[in-house]
């Protein structure tokens, strides 16, 4: 069994030694592609989308009165809810506004659906801020309120950071934000890809944030299995176990073949050695009894 | 249905096959395990000696155990462990042969076999609001009544009969707004007593015939002044308590129908009291006794309820219960302390000036103060009184001390343990092993040979015995230094008494223990309490001349905010090295991967506010985390608000000049909706987990990579409803959550609800895998649930070329803060137990497969291979993955009882599992702690890196002579043979 599990992963080895070139494998410009597919994804899992808007489009003035929001969830379950950000230690400041909206299922809940997220573009103040959390490798922060309805809810949600992780070409950003119908659990903020350690000083390109956001709800456990079917399944089962003829004799026996084989070797060059051999080594034991006698007589 | 029939068969026969591993034969039993029990701190004691074959105590615990302990040993006879809400209330005996108790705030009443502890009847009682409990029997049954005993609970006065539970009468107080203080049955008399209070003013004395529970006279009188609840019971017919303001003694007499009051002023009595006054709750016949804050006041009630000081006693001092010699003549016992001695005095309630006995012991300073003394007499050979004194210590110790002497004791202290660390023993080096076990060569050839004429089948039932006998007490496992395996350990406990005993892993006997000082009350410190045993200093450089030392963290008082306390004890002395009371609050202590030069591991403390604080406080273990301060990260949960944080130090406090104090800055914040979501439980990996390999090799030819960051976090939410019991919240309205969040980020990587289940959780998170444990309210059963996660961003590294070439990223550091690319695998059980406690096992490398391990209900532990709980396993398995081992799933875990850890044995009240990683890679040792202790060794793949311990040397080295024997033989005759040939 050991041996040709052994056997198996070494033919493996050799086969993908042979074949290592044309192995799947994406270079270059895999972090777009896979945040696309990865969107996707969780477009299909979860209920709402996420879109990616930034570039510092429409410097929208900070929704900040709440009377606003509500008036726009109660017209037509649109609504927005702001993204603030701040540098270090500093105090938050509008960065952003997400917009929504709204679904009320028949049951009661309600989801987001369509999120879109538009970022303010950073004025020279917000840049100057920002270079130096990159000289000093510290914390860009961001927070969102906990209910979307009744900003800021409980708490806010507060998210981190370093910002040396963020410059790319532009700056590049990614939101998970974890719902729970009008609530926000957490946010997972960061780069879209991988964010080296240690990280380099690197000033971007662009001073705009290319922002992708996900919109993510709670998965349904799998259920535990039942086994309802079991005779259906007992009998795919019994099908299963009479499949292992399929193993080769040799796989099967080996171990017995073997010490067989060797058996048959050296009963061979015995059988090969033993005319010459008759006398030398199988006269003692045959004359032993044999001598006794004279042995005795000797002694007498 | 044959079909199923072989199907069932198969599986079993794989189960069969696979779970030898764990099982263990009978005569293996207590050759690498242990077992004590324990009772805990005593609370009530009643004796039963006259005229019974066995002298006997039965004693109730805080524990919640009733015991009958035998008075000679100190053995236990029979014992039951109550539930953890079912606090015993009173116990006593009635009939000469039922022990009766009273639990539960008063609603159980059960009566237990003296003899051998069966439970023999047990009745609810139902009372209608709270008060005080009382449990009275009678001392002396006649023939002629009907055997009742009272009960009086929840306002209302029980009578019952001691025969078979029945319920005869109820009469309840609550109705008429009485504050009952004192039930009295005199034996002189046919009516029961029932003295009380309505609104603190009023004081009422009922009369009631104990046979049909009808009220037979009723009096009353006003008391302007307020009463306390403080009471006591005098005599018969004299009640003494406090007023309102607890400066007035009252002594109320009752009698033939009326009440007469009398009032003394404390002062009168002590001049010099300060404080708070209160009555001690001891029945000492005629007398009283009064507690101050400096003295231990005695008086007794003269006739006309005049009030006489008898003796104030300054020091620390116990007193016991009246025991009755004669008709008329009653005796207390006196325990106090001088001088580190312990003099217990005997003398009689009618002349204080007499002394019956009077002893003076010696004991053990790790012992601390008397808490309680119980005493019992009995008829000397001269046919004098004797004494025998149960003494409870502040340790929670239990002594007997009968003629001066010490008789038993038991250290039922480790009943409570709260936390357990481990150290390594001595090296083993001159002079410090402990050379008296070592054995001489011609023992160690006796032991052979007789372990050979057991494997040969030659020995006889003595020799059997004997090699049995000789493997249970191998000196080799007791031995007080390092072993090759790394077997052998000392387990240093924490326990509730604030004592810390350090135990022997090989035979779980006491190398030292210590009442920590710091851990006991003071005035820097009022209700300190113990909370975790960290080791603090593991010597790897100086091993041989530098002993290791743990740390102890205790708070002084139960709020999260009280101030700490911190106690440095060196783990091989048992001595208190320093401590440091008291300190900023302390609610989170994090031991980081750096040690000064000294070895001292690095201690982060995080007090209320969240501020960080540095131990030790030295300016070595400053500049150590100054270097790596930009990556230490600690989080807060708030299971009351449901918000969890993370936080990184922003620099040196800046409200005072402490360098060793760090505020924090918040990271991140995770809030969970207060109207759907409860915390309910939370796990993080061990520390001190060791993971072998990152990449797990599936069926085909197909590689995954772990996600192995130490800092995940596993949260457990429910609905607020279904947090309660189980069967409060509908499925409908109840759901749990699981999250598993990355703490340095606040990333939540994986997020999954199980509808319709709800709490208790509890989970176990190892590599990269979680289990917990739960109920499921749609199946009615418990469930066991996996989540294994898996990295993507590694994924990729398969290609054999590109890892020779090296074009891999599996060395490049890891960030918490590239986005991460995992997957989870989930799966669930049904599984048949409730839960009390879940870990895993652990082993010094984390090669060996891991096996769960399960405190069940029943207490007991059961080893469950990690292998049940796979996510991958499916209903029909390929061959190849048949071949890498995976069970076929079913839908529930399978208990094999072979594979319960503690066989045949209960760990009562079982409230943890420790393991602890030997050094042998095969190995772990696991420690399980309630009211009692149990350790054993388990190997869960077996001991497939060593000889088993009965592996027979003797005979390898037999066989090996006696071949070589055999060669030479058969080389001399065939020379003779062939120089016969030759001169033929």
């Amino acid at each position: 069994m050991e041996a040709e599990k052994l056997w198996r992963i070494l033919t493996a080895m050799a086969v993908l030694l042979l074949a290592a070139a044309p192995h799947h494998h994406r270079a270059g410009a895999f972090q777009s592609d896979e945040l696309l597919i990865e969107q996707e994804d969780d477009l299909g899992a979860a209920i709402g989308g996420g879109a990616g808007v930034g570039v510092g489009v429409d410097p929208v003035t900070p929704p900040r009165s709440r009377k606003r929001y509500s008036d726009a969830a109660e017209s037509d379950s649109k609504f927005q809810f702001p993204l603030e950000h701040a540098f270090g230690d500093s105090d938050f400041s509008p960065a952003g506004t997400f917009s929504a909206r709204l679904k009320t299922w028949s049951h009661g809940p309600q989801t987001l659906t369509k999120l879109r997220f538009s970022r303010n573009a950073l004025t020279e103040v917000d840049k100057e801020k920002f270079q130096k959390l990159l000289q000093d490798d510290d914390f860009y922060r961001i927070r969102l309120p906990s209910n979307v309805l009744s900003p800021p809810g409980r708490d806010y949600i507060v998210s981190s950071i370093k910002a040396r992780c963020l410059p790319r070409d532009g700056l590049d950003e990614h939101f998970v934000i974890h719902m729970d119908g009008v609530n926000i659990l957490a946010v997972n903020y960061g780069p879209p890809g991988a964010c080296p350690y240690p990280r380099q000083l690197k000033l971007p390109a662009k001073w705009s944030f290319n922002s992708h956001t996900i919109l993510k709800n709670s998965e349904q456990a799998p259920r535990t299995p039942v086994f309802a079917e079991e005779i259906s399944l007992g009998e795919n089962g019994e099908a299963e176990v009479v499949k292992p003829p399929e193993k080769s004799f040799w796989a099967k026996y080996w171990m017995y073949v073997i010490p067989l084989g060797l058996i048959v070797m050296n009963a061979v060059t015995q059988a090969m050695n033993m005319p010459p051999e008759e006398q030398g080594g199988g006269q003692p034991q045959g004359a032993a009894p044999a001598q006794r006698g004279p042995a005795a007589v000797r002694r007498r | 249905m044959a079909a199923i029939g072989t199907r069932v068969l198969s599986v079993l026969l794989f189960l069969s096959l696979s779970n030898l591993a764990s099982s263990l034969y009978e005569d293996q039993v207590g050759l690498m395990d242990w077992h004590q029990k324990y009772i805990g701190k005593v609370k009530h004691a009643v004796f039963h000696t006259q005229k019974a074959g066995r002298k006997r105590v039965v004693v109730s615990t805080e524990q919640n155990v009733i015991a009958s302990l035998d008075l000679r040993h100190g053995d236990i006879y029979w014992r039951h462990v109550l539930g953890a809400d079912d606090a015993i209330d009173g116990i006593d005996i009635a009939l000469g042969k039922y022990v009766i108790t009273l639990s539960s705030g008063g609603s159980i009443l059960r009566a237990w076999n003296l003899p051998d502890g069966q439970l023999v009847w047990e009745s609810i009682l139902k009372g209608s609001s709270p008060s005080k409990i009382m449990l009275i029997v009678p001392t002396s049954f006649r023939v002629d009544r009907e055997n009742l005993i009272f009960a009086f609970a929840g306002g209302c006065l029980h009578a019952v009969s001691s025969i078979d539970g029945e319920i005869i009468w109820r009469k309840d107080f609550a109705a008429k707004s009485l504050e009952v203080q004192q039930v009295i049955q005199a034996p002189a008399e046919e009516t029961v007593r029932v003295l009380g209070y309505v609104e603190s003013s009023q004081f009422h004395a009922y009369e009631i015939n104990p046979r049909k529970g009808d009220e037979i006279k009723h009096v009353n009188v006003d008391f302007p002044g307020g009463l306390s609840a403080d009471t006591v019971l005098v005599s018969d017919d004299v009640l003494v308590a406090l007023d309102a303001t607890r400066s007035v003694l009252l002594t109320i007499l009752f009698q033939d129908g009326e009440i007469n009051f009398r009032k003394t002023q404390i002062l009168s009595l002590v001049d010099d009291s300060h404080g708070v006054v209160e009555i001690l709750p001891c029945k000492l016949a005629d007398m009283f006794a009064l507690k101050t804050n400096k003295f231990l006041v005695l008086a007794k009630v003269m006739d006309g309820g005049v009030v006489e000081l008898v003796e104030k006693i300054k020091e620390a001092a116990a007193l016991s219960d009246a025991v009755s010699l004669s008709e008329s003549q009653q005796a207390i016992a006196l325990a106090r302390h001088e001088n580190q001695k312990l003099h217990i005095i005997v003398k009689p309630v009618h002349d204080w000036n007499i002394d019956l006995l009077k002893e003076t012991i010696k004991i053990d300073n790790q012992r601390g103060l008397v808490h309680k003394v119980f005493i019992n007499n009995y008829v000397r050979t001269d046919r004098s009184y004797g004494f025998r004194a149960l003494i409870v210590m502040e340790d929670h110790s239990l002594l007997l001390i009968q003629q001066g002497e010490i008789v038993w004791c038991r250290e039922d202290g480790l009943a409570s343990v709260i936390d357990v660390t481990t150290s390594e023993l001595p090296v083993e080096k001159d002079g410090v092993s402990v050379s008296k076990v070592e054995q001489s060569l011609f023992e160690w050839l006796k032991g052979h040979i007789l372990k050979l004429k057991g494997t040969l089948m030659l020995a006889s039932p003595e020799d059997v015995a004997a090699i049995q006998n000789m493997r249970l007490k191998s000196s080799e496992k007791s031995k007080m230094t390092r072993d090759h395996n790394g077997f052998r350990k000392l387990l240093i406990v924490l326990t509730g008494s604030g004592k810390v005993f350090a135990l022997h892993t090989g035979d779980g006997r006491i190398v030292w223990s210590l009442l920590v000082q710091s851990l006991r009350k003071s005035e820097k410190c009022d209700y300190p309490t113990g909370l975790r045993i960290y080791p603090w200093q593991v010597p790897h450089h100086h091993a041989m001349d530098e002993n290791p030392s743990v740390l102890v963290v205790g708070r002084c008082g139960p709020s999260d905010d009280a101030p700490g306390l911190l106690s440095f004890i060196d783990a091989y002395k048992g001595e208190e090295l320093d401590s440091l009371v008291p300190i900023h609050s302390i609610v989170q202590v994090i031991p980081l991967p750096f040690t000064d030069s000294t070895e001292q591991r690095l201690h982060l403390l995080v007090d209320a506010n969240q501020r960080a604080h540095l131990y030790p406080r030295s300016p070595k273990a400053l500049t150590i985390f100054h270097s790596e301060i930009s990556n230490i990260y600690w989080y807060s949960v708030e299971a009351d608000n449901g918000i969890i944080r993370g936080h990184v130090s922003k620099g040196s406090c800046s409200h005072d000049e402490d360098e060793y104090c760090f505020d924090p800055k918040d990271l991140w914040s995770v809030v969970l909706p207060a109207e759907s979501e409860k915390i309910v439980a939370s796990e993080t990996h061990k520390i001190n987990e060791v993971v072998h390999t990152q990449a797990k090799a599936i069926a085909d030819q197909d590689v995954m990579y772990k996600y192995i960051s130490k800092n995940l976090l596993f949260l457990a939410t429910t609905a607020p409803k279904g947090s309660g019991e189980i069967g409060s919240a509908t499925p409908e309205e109840s759901w749990l959550v699981v999250y598993l969040i990355d703490t340095i980020t606040g990333r939540i990587l994986h997020r999954m609800t199980h509808q319709g289940s709800q709490a208790p959780v509890h989970a176990v998170f190892s590599e990269n895998w979680v289990v917990y444990h739960y109920f499921n309210l749609r199946a009615h059963r418990y469930e066991m649930s996996v989540v294994e996660i898996y990295d993507q961003s590694r994924a990729d590294n398969k290609d054999v070329l590109k890892l020779v070439v090296g074009k891999h990223n599996l060395t490049s550091p890891v960030s918490s803060y590239s986005r991460p690319e995992v997957t989870a695998k989930s799966q669930s059980y049904f599984f048949t137990h409730s839960v009390k406690a879940i870990t895993v096992t652990s082993t010094a490398k984390g090669i060996t497969s891991k096996q769960l391990l399960i405190g069940t209900i029943g207490d007991q532990v059961l080893a469950l291979d990690k292998r049940y709980l796979d996510p991958r396993r499916t209903v029909n398995p390929t061959q190849a993955e048949k071949e890498e081992g995976m069970i076929p799933l079913t839908d529930s875990l399978p208990i094999i009882p072979q594979s319960y850890v503690t066989h045949a044995l209960k760990v009562e009240g079982l409230r943890g599992i420790v393991t602890v990683p030997a050094k042998l890679e095969s190995t772990t040792l696991v420690f399980t702690y309630g009211v009692d202790l149990f350790f054993t060794r388990l190997a869960p793949s077996r001991t497939y890196d060593s000889l088993t311990e009965d592996f027979s040397y003797a005979l390898l080295l037999i066989t090996i002579a006696a071949l070589i024997v055999a060669i030479f033989v058969t080389w001399i005759w065939s020379e003779r043979k062939d120089l016969q040939e030759k001169w033929r």
